[in-house]
């Protein structure tokens, strides 16, 4: 169980997030194409970055709270998700204020 | 370069795509603003669980040492870089017209209730 403790942290963040879609409608889910066009590059961005940074030895990853799954150049499979939930409930929640202040955002 | 020089790079590479390449001017916006504080309160909580349980490890000599519940002062920039862009993106793609509608809040019950 201690491998998943990375995975629970995201899966905690999802759990933060994800109400907002059927309880105030924000409807990002509902507009998964522009939500994967958006998460799909930053994923690559911030794996490079990621890499990069595993292999100036900035940060490690504890293999006991992790799962396990690598992918080349050390980098973890819960980190690549990291990179995917965190952009998916900062859309959540950045449109959930949007449907509370009604203020533009510039794609109206 | 040391974290603190990358996580730097990376907030400028974040607003100079929000103001210069895609211009959605983010940052000059109350709705990004609003939102910001909300971020921070759950990355600080979650990054706070990743650090302080030694999920993820630092190289002292890669950040200034100043850290806040837990997380080096740099993850702030690095969370501040990654939503940033992903927000970016976001309302950019919505420019263009990629799935513009349903809008945020269309069809909520509870939002015309409390208006």
């Amino acid at each position: 169980m201690r491998h998943l403790a990375y995975l629970s942290v995201l899966a905690g963040c999802l759990l933060a997030a994800l109400w907002l879609e059927p309880v105030l409608k924000v409807n990002v889910l509902r507009r998964w194409r522009r939500l994967v066009l958006t998460v799909v590059p930053v994923v690559i961005v911030f794996v490079l970055w990621d890499l990069a940074a595993i292999a100036a030895g900035h940060w490690t990853f504890d293999p006991a709270q992790t799962t396990g799954v690598l992918f080349p150049g050390g980098l973890p499979l819960d980190e690549v998700m990291f990179f995917v939930v965190v952009p998916i409930c900062a859309i959540l929640g950045f449109e959930a204020v949007r449907a509370v202040l009604r203020k533009p955002a510039g794609d109206e | 370069m040391s974290y603190t020089a990358a996580a730097l790079l990376g907030v400028l590479g974040a607003v100079l795509v929000d103001l210069v390449v895609l211009r959605t001017r983010l940052v000059t916006r109350v709705v990004f603003w609003s939102t910001y504080p909300i971020v921070i309160v759950f990355q600080l909580l979650s990054n706070g669980i990743l650090t302080g349980r030694h999920i993820v490890i630092y190289d002292p000599a890669a950040i200034l040492g100043l850290r806040i519940a837990y997380a080096p002062v740099e993850d702030l920039l690095f969370g501040f870089a990654l939503v940033l862009l992903t927000l970016s993106l976001w309302v950019w793609l919505g420019r263009r017209g990629v799935d513009r509608s349903p809008r945020a809040g269309e069809g909520s019950a509870l939002l015309d209730r409390l208006r």
